[in-house]
């Protein structure tokens, strides 16, 4: 078995944790937290694991625990997107895309956004999704089409709302929709 | 509802946005912290791997040391459940030695409770503490110096950590304590002297006379076993 680096998943780790959080500081704990959990843990993952799968499950594990003891919640939750839209360093119109992608996902049921995340961001077999989600791959491949189905309509939505609102800047109403989620 | 013929094109497209979505976090440089602790879990799983090659050299130390060492496995002459019950609070001590390092390693204006200026009254006060007399063992030989002790609670009782640190801010603890109603064979020459890489940091420990030690800490595995030995050498 050769060494593996640790330190090479760490990008594609703290990509997938700010899409899944939406916020640039919790996802790098999240990320730092899964790593010391992992020191904790290293067994599970010589029991035969691919590393990168056995990180993203020892990382989703943890979110879903803190998420239900309340401990993240807030920060996926109540994203200001102000503060997202600083992390965004493309340009103008691709950010406004990515602001609207981000905040849809965020409305996505988070067993929804696991899964597409993991098969878009991190092109993920759909037997590897299931065994980091710990469920059966054909609730993988249900929860996948219901997550892209809704994507669609979320990414219509604000569309019709802002050609009636005439020049407001994307952002702010984008933020006061994010805010009545809470 | 969905046309086939025209949903594949949008899943796409939306799959391919996503995968632009915070595709700039993939070229940022690591953050320190995160790449601290990336490195010591590689470690972690380093020493994993190379476990297997220490059966050796754990039986080339038991010929140098004189002493019955083991770094796997325990003891025939036990019964199963007594070996059981005596490997799971062996398990315990080792695990809350490696947690208080854990705890106590970040530390910089608090690492101890008394310094090592203070070293008299240090062993004087752990020693009473811990109903027997303890020795503090010297390694500045190997390069770390005495930072001092404190006194924690351990499941069976009081436990002493002693810190130690080296010039490139290395730390050692060394956790002692005695082990919940030690059976009177405990009292024989056969410490058992082992490695427990999981936990928080890798530790050397072993058990004598009821009384159990573990040194603790993130240097490489040889290293750890050397300082463990002489450590042992000098306080049995």
């Amino acid at each position: 078995m050769g060494h593996q680096s640790i330190v090479e998943h760490i990008p594609a780790m703290r990509r997938y944790a700010r899409s899944l959080t939406g916020d640039v500081w919790a996802a790098d704990d999240l990320v730092q937290d899964t790593l010391e959990r992992a020191c904790s843990r290293w067994r599970l993952w010589l029991a035969g694991t691919d590393l990168r799968a056995w990180l993203f499950t020892v990382m989703h594990n943890l979110f879903i625990s803190d998420v239900r003891r309340q401990r993240r919640a807030p920060s996926y939750l109540a994203v200001d997107l102000e503060d997202v839209v600083h992390e965004l360093q493309a340009p103008p119109h691709a950010a406004d895309l990515h602001i609207d992608l981000q905040r849809c996902l965020l409305r996505l049921p988070a067993d929804q956004r696991f899964v597409l995340l993991l098969v878009t961001l991190e092109d993920m077999p759909y037997a590897e999704v299931a065994k980091v989600t710990g469920v059966p791959i054909g609730t993988v491949m249900s929860r996948l089409s219901r997550a892209r189905d809704r994507m669609r309509e979320l990414m219509n939505q604000p569309n019709k709302v802002q050609t009636d609102g005439a020049q407001t800047p994307h952002a702010t109403k984008a933020t006061a929709q994010l805010r009545r989620l809470k | 509802m969905t046309h086939p013929n025209e949903s594949e094109p949008v899943e796409v497209a939306l799959d391919a946005s996503l995968r632009e979505l915070h595709r700039d976090v993939l070229a940022e440089p690591v953050p320190p912290s995160l790449r601290d602790a990336a490195l010591r879990l590689e470690k972690v799983q380093r020493d994993a791997a190379n476990n297997r090659h220490w059966g050796g050299i754990a039986a080339s130390l038991v010929l140098s040391v004189g002493v019955g060492w083991f770094s796997h496995g325990f003891m025939l002459e036990h019964g199963n459940a007594g070996r059981q019950a005596k490997v799971s609070v062996e398990r315990e001590f080792v695990r809350q030695a490696s947690f208080a390092h854990d705890v106590y390693l970040p530390e910089k204006r608090h690492p101890v409770e008394v310094t090592a200026a203070e070293h008299e009254h240090l062993v004087l006060w752990l020693s009473k503490r811990l109903g027997k007399p303890l020795q503090i063992p010297k390694l500045n030989a190997q390069g770390f110096e005495l930072v001092g002790g404190r006194l924690l609670p351990g499941e069976t009782g009081a436990r002493a950590q002693f810190m130690f640190q080296d010039a490139q801010g290395r730390r050692l603890t060394l956790y002692m304590g005695a082990l919940e109603a030690a059976p009177a064979h405990m009292g024989s020459q056969s410490a058992q002297f082992r490695f427990e890489p999981g936990g928080a940091v890798p530790s050397f420990y072993w058990v004598e006379g009821g009384f159990g030690y573990a040194l603790s800490g993130l240097v490489d595995k040889a290293t750890l076993m050397a300082l463990a030995s002489n450590v042992y050498s000098q306080i049995h």
